[in-house]
């Protein structure tokens, strides 16, 4: 998951985003069947040629000239996404052990499971625009690099997974379903396997708080207060509003972007109204209201200051989150260790007994 | 040792382990590894609902696989002392995990054979994934073992430490499904080669501590359940 700060129901949640990410992947699956040109002719500008293959929703591999800036906004854009991944096993694995019955315990196993997968193939992607998985979790670990904002706020009851299921699965699917259409081929083959997974945990977060919602009256507050403190801090997720956000325009023209961070906030707001309405709760803004003219809902905006607070490292759970990451990494050295001698004395084993 | 104290024994264990393996999640020494751990935590926990889902259909008093996960006490789970052991470090959990797997692959190919339907078919489905437990395991047994002076130390340590509580696992019970001690050749077989390869000492026999089956457990126990039950608890009734 990962929203945009360093979709549900026609028929129940994830149901158009799903059908959206399929549209991607068979698009996909066309850019590629389209006769490609085999790279640039011996005298063909290399920039020239990059910018036909971008004009024509084909796709950059890796075996393709780039632009440098290209290549860097790449790996700095999912390099962060494959860390929040990785960070955001936090905050939900903090209920596994006290999942309410054991099949929410199996689910929610399974679901940070799921983000240790995303997070290694997102690694895996980065990693074919030459660099390596030990230099960005290295970025990581130092804080040169970021991670999604929204993994530094605290899971404080049960309620809260499933909060983070309906919206900030929600938000980061709505982030990422244009994704699944960016120029760049290895990213955008990863974003088609993520948003299948994601929407998928986004119908389970969904189907705790219905279960919640209509439970007993303790279950019901519970669900009540989770929605009101993450509402906001998911809609904050798609980063700061459009004449702030700094790497907005050129990310459009290479198409690695392809909407900005208001367009998709809206369209998750819109998703979520009906959503609330069918649990039976209540989202947190009173100012939320159907506007004829536009088409759509007006409601009130994110704390953004309260945004940059939490990126800067003030949230409630920066300093946690990172000092957990750092000492799984500094207490599983010995073992990387052990594994990499253990691994060098087989090979040279097997070389004698060559 | 009746059908349903044995069924409730290897629930109780399963359920557990998931339970201890499951604390690793985002923890692990490396990304694979969470992935791999939390697998394994995952293949224990299914066993746990088939086995304690049964245990409430023989036991006839209406209670399913969350009563009986959820609403006993200490004093009334079933499981071997091994499973509740805290994690320690990696080569502890790994030693833990490695009997344990040893155990439960000759226990559940024998329960796929067994007379009793309903549990020859858990233990069909359960002994796959043991096979895989147990490959896993040992690699890292090996690995660690032959790794590093450090490595090699620290598992040895791990060995010791773990090993008294393996002798439990086979206290006999003859009118069990399957009895335990009839698995004790397959494990001491399995335990010595890995260890050989691993260059790392089967300790000595001496103290076997146990209780757990007649339910009189560690210390550790009581915590692992106060965790995992808290909030089923604190909702009487709830449906969740």
């Amino acid at each position: 998951m990962y929203g945009n700060d360093f979709a549900p129901p026609e028929d129940g949640p994830g149901g158009g985003l799903l059908g959206e990410v399929e549209a991607a992947e068979a698009a996909l699956r066309e850019a590629a069947a389209r006769a490609r040109r085999g790279g640039p002719a011996g005298d063909e500008d290399l920039e020239a040629y990059f910018a036909g293959v971008v004009d024509a929703d084909q796709k950059i591999e890796p075996r393709d000239w780039m632009p440098e800036a290209y290549r860097k906004t790449l790996i700095r854009q999912i390099a962060q996404h494959a860390h929040s991944e990785i960070i955001g096993m936090q905050p939900e694995g903090n209920w596994i052990s006290r999942a309410p019955s054991l099949k929410r315990k199996a689910i929610l196993l399974a679901k940070v499971q799921d983000e240790a997968g995303h997070g290694l193939y997102l690694y895996a992607a980065a990693e074919t625009l030459g660099v390596s998985r030990d230099e960005l979790v290295e970025l990581l670990l130092n804080g040169r690099q970021k991670y999604s904002s929204i993994f530094n706020y605290p899971t404080l009851t049960w309620a809260d997974v499933g909060a983070i299921g309906w919206l900030v699965d929600g938000a980061a699917i709505v982030n990422q379903v244009p994704l699944c259409r960016c120029s760049y081929g290895p990213y955008a083959r990863a974003m088609i396997r993520v948003c299948k997974e994601e929407s998928f945990h986004q119908r389970q977060g969904y189907e705790i708080l219905h279960t919640l919602a209509h439970g007993t009256p303790g279950q019901k507050a519970m669900a009540q207060d989770a929605v009101d403190r993450w509402w906001y801090p998911s809609l904050a997720m798609f980063g700061p509003p459009d004449g702030d956000s700094t790497h907005s325009a050129q990310s459009m023209a290479w198409k690695i972007k392809r909407f900005s961070n208001d367009e998709l906030r809206q369209r998750f707001v819109d998703m979520c109204v009906q959503q609330a309405e069918i649990l039976g709760l209540t989202l947190p803004d009173p100012d939320l209201r159907w506007n004829e003219q536009r088409q759509s809902y007006d409601y009130t905006q994110p704390d953004y200051d309260e945004l940059l607070r939490v990126i800067k490292g003030n949230g409630p759970c920066n300093r946690q989150r990172m000092e957990h990451r750092r000492r799984a990494h500094d207490e599983g050295a010995w073992v990387r260790e052990a594994a990499a001698a253990y691994a060098a004395k087989q090979n040279s084993r097997e070389r004698v007994a060559a | 040792m009746s059908t349903l104290d044995f069924t409730l024994a290897l629930g109780d264990d399963a359920l557990i382990a998931a339970q201890r393996l499951g604390e690793w999640t985002s923890r692990a020494p490396e990304m694979e590894e969470d992935i791999a751990l939390a697998n394994i935590a995952l293949d224990q926990l299914g066993a746990a609902r088939l086995l304690l889902t049964y245990a409430g259909e023989l036991e006839g008093a209406g209670r399913d696989e969350d009563a009986l996960a959820y609403l006993r006490d200490d004093r009334e789970f079933r499981n071997c002392l091994l499973v509740e052991l805290p994690n320690g470090d990696f080569g502890v959990t790994m030693a833990k995990l490695f009997f344990l797997a040893a155990y439960q692959l000759p226990l559940y190919t024998a329960l796929a054979g067994c007379a009793d339907e309903r549990l020859a078919a858990i233990g069909a489905k359960a002994r796959k994934e043991s096979a895989y437990h147990l490959d896993h395991a040992a690699l890292w047994v090996r690995r660690l073992g032959d790794g590093t002076e450090e490595s090699h130390r620290r598992m040895q340590d791990a060995v010791d430490q773990v090993w008294p509580y393996t002798h439990e696992l086979f206290t006999p019970a003859p009118t069990a499904p399957v009895d335990p001690a009839t698995l004790r050749a397959d494990f001491d077989a399995q335990v010595r080669d890995v260890l050989d390869q691993a260059t790392l000492t089967r300790p000595a026999d001496g103290w076997t501590p146990g209780g757990g089956r007649d339910g009189l457990h560690t210390e550790h126990l009581s915590y692992l359940l106060a965790e995992m039950q808290v909030l089923h608890r604190a909702h009487p009734g709830a449906r969740w």
